[in-house]
């Protein structure tokens, strides 16, 4: 695919600062996001995966927050160095996000209608009715049951299905080209999360927008999304499409990701395989690879050296010193 | 399963609760036998009362209707205080790590607690017996004097499982205890507790509404939709052919985490939202959206029958 590059984000380094010190959230990482494609980045909890994303949406209170260095382009602007007031006009109309829990992310003293309503007015010059009407066809949109009753109910008296879609809606409405999933199925059952999944899907393909899938379910991202990244310890250790990523991993953390979860097909009385261990502490990030004190693959080089990003295939970038051309072939074996 | 000797027999257990506006069905006729030394899987989606179902059983919550019968002794009419010595037998390993561990107390006050409501140890004895149980699980004498804030979500679930431990149980309720936790950990966490059930032959009822974990623990799996029974058979053979609609829809949801599998996939598709628990009609309770549906099925609630050796369904379909 030669499409367009939507987004670019460039060595973004991210710290907060606390009393116990300073916590690099975000290591320095790099990708792009292609228009009408689906990025997924996947990894532990505390790997950077959530402030990457809202870095991007300009969402991070500073101080705390303190954006070291990089860069993150959106259609060719770079929005770390846009006004809190430009980038109003950004969030929800180029880029909106979806989040995790939708109880806490809904306003629960209003009506639904009035919220979706409100994003309208607040970025399209439309009158009142016209933003209802649309905010109705929105609801429509994502297959809420009732649209026109449910417009006038509470956030409270609906399933969590339900709020996962009108928040969907919001995100929609209007028409962003970026749409930013921050873990949108993890508080949902499997069968109103493959209802939320599709819905997506179909939802992309109707207005061609772009969005990053943050999730650490690989089963989600398996059915989602064309290209992955793997986080680890506030960087991107591997990179690629989904078929590399999962059928040819190259990083040992990936590798280790992806034996973790049983499969349907999986006997049973065989051990998992696990990851030994915990992920450094971003405090004081080690000084060569994040993954060293958990690799079984661990060499010495690994300690104090940081591996680069490096090209496997035409598909797949990873940063493993495995991959350096003059790494023994007995180290890399299984 | 090594042999078929019954632990714990269910039988119709029904737990409802007075909500404003009726009855609040949450289990609703719940029975089965649970054999030493194996893994029952709970599964279904949130609300359909499996979390109940498993308390019910532990007599956490006084049931509305049923008898539970634990190796020969009817746990339901048990006298308080005789209630308190069974309760040594039967455990619960709860879902949020977080919420389950009192965060003013020590890991050593934590899991000891446990040793002093039951008078099972005292003075060196104790801490001998803590950290015993530390190790057991995979933690060591040095985490004793931690609170749990310093601790990881993997970590305190170990605590929390060293805790269920104290008592020695024959039994024990695994409440979605992996569901707060990262995939990697997970694995640990469940290689932890099938090493745990090899080494001590510990029973255990676990609760999820992650199938393809699920299926990899259990022996056998019940599936459960709006507090009743829909299929109960062998970890296999319910995942590799599943007889009820709703099993078949409930499978068919969880996505494979393989793009080549998983992108060319059909999902079976299910209308409507899962209807309200409080007063339901005595009918099959997925009429309103099976896929199957005929009229029967919104005529009378279909019997709980063994179709297959092993394998039992409540369906109109298969009568």
């Amino acid at each position: 695919m030669t499409a367009e590059t939507l987004l670019k984000v460039d060595n973004l380094k991210v710290s907060f600062k606390t009393y116990a010190g300073e916590v690099q959230s975000v290591r320095g990482i790099n990708f792009e996001v292609k228009k009408g494609e689906c990025l997924g980045i996947v990894g532990e909890s505390g790997c950077g995966k959530s402030v990457t994303s809202q870095a991007i949406m300009q969402l991070l209170k500073t101080p705390p927050a303190m954006y070291k260095e990089g860069n993150i382009v959106f259609e060719g602007e770079d929005l770390l160095k846009k006004s809190e007031k430009e980038m109003q006009k950004v969030r929800g109309n180029s880029i909106s996000m979806i989040f995790q829990d939708p109880m806490t992310s809904l306003n629960p003293t209003q009506k639904i209608g009035k919220q979706i309503a409100e994003v309208l007015r607040e970025h399209k010059n439309i009158s009142k009715a016209e933003a209802y009407a649309e905010a109705e066809k929105m609801l429509e949109l994502v297959s809420m049951p009732e649209p026109k009753k449910r417009m006038n109910q509470y956030p409270h008296e609906f399933s969590g299905g339900m709020r996962q879609r009108a928040m969907i809606a919001m995100a929609l409405a209007c028409r962003p080209k970026l749409i930013i999933a921050d873990e949108p199925t993890t508080a949902l059952d499997v069968t109103v999360q493959a209802q939320i999944l599709e819905l997506l899907q179909k939802v992309q393909k109707e207005i061609g927008m772009s969005i990053i899938m943050i999730t650490h379910d690989l089963g989600v991202v398996a059915k989602m999304c064309d290209r992955v990244a793997v986080m680890y310890a506030g960087q991107i250790v591997e990179q690629g499409s989904v078929e590399a990523i999962f059928n040819r991993p190259s990083h040992p953390y990936t590798k280790g990701l992806l034996s973790a979860v049983p499969s349907m097909e999986m006997d049973r009385s065989k051990a998992l395989t696990t990851i030994p261990g915990t992920p450094p502490d971003l405090f004081a990030p080690p000084a060569g690879c994040g993954f060293y004190a958990r690799c079984n693959k661990a060499m010495k080089v690994c300690q104090n050296h940081m591996p680069q990003m490096q090209m496997i295939d035409g598909e797949l970038t990873s940063a493993c010193w495995l991959n350096h051309p003059m790494c023994p072939a007995q180290n890399r074996n299984d | 399963m090594a042999q078929q000797e019954v632990l714990l027999k269910v039988e119709n257990v029904k737990k409802h609760f007075n909500v404003g506006g009726g009855t609040l069905k949450a289990v609703d006729g719940l029975s089965f036998d649970l054999y030493k030394g194996e893994t029952l899987g709970l599964v279904g989606e949130s609300g359909c009362g499996k979390s109940t179902a498993g308390r019910a059983v532990l007599r956490l919550y006084e049931p509305t209707e049923g008898k539970v019968t634990f190796d020969g002794v009817d746990v339901y009419s048990l006298p308080k205080k005789k209630l308190k010595e069974l309760r040594k037998q039967m455990q619960i390993v709860f879902q949020d790590p977080y919420a389950s561990l009192n965060p003013r107390m020590t890991v050593e006050d934590i899991i000891g607690e446990a040793l002093d409501i039951h008078k099972l140890a005292k003075g060196p004895a104790r801490h001998k017996r803590i950290v015993e149980l530390l190790n057991l699980v995979g933690l060591s004498e040095e985490h004793a004097s931690r609170f749990p804030h310093e601790f990881s979500g993997g970590q305190r679930q170990r605590v929390g499982i060293a805790r269920a431990l104290a008592v020695e149980p024959k039994f024990i309720v695994c409440d979605e205890p992996i569901s707060a936790l990262d995939v990697s950990i997970q694995a640990q966490v469940v290689n932890l507790l099938k090493q745990l059930q090899n080494e001590m032959g510990l029973t255990y009822l676990f609760i999820a509404h992650d199938l393809s974990m699920v299926k990899y623990i259990s022996d056998r799996i019940l599936v459960m939709y709006l507090g009743q029974m829909m299929e109960l058979a062998e970890s296999e053979e319910l995942n590799d052919n599943p007889l009820h609609p709703y099993t078949q829809f409930l499978l068919s949801a969880v996505p494979i985490p393989d793009p080549g599998v998983e992108k060319n996939r059909d999902r079976i598709r299910v209308e409507g939202e899962i209807p309200s628990p409080i007063d339901p009609p005595n009918l099959c309770p997925f009429c309103t959206r099976c896929p199957k549906v005929h009229d029967k099925c919104k005529q009378s609630r279909p019997e709980w029958k063994e179709v297959k050796p092993n394998h039992y369904i409540a369906c109109h379909l298969f009568d």
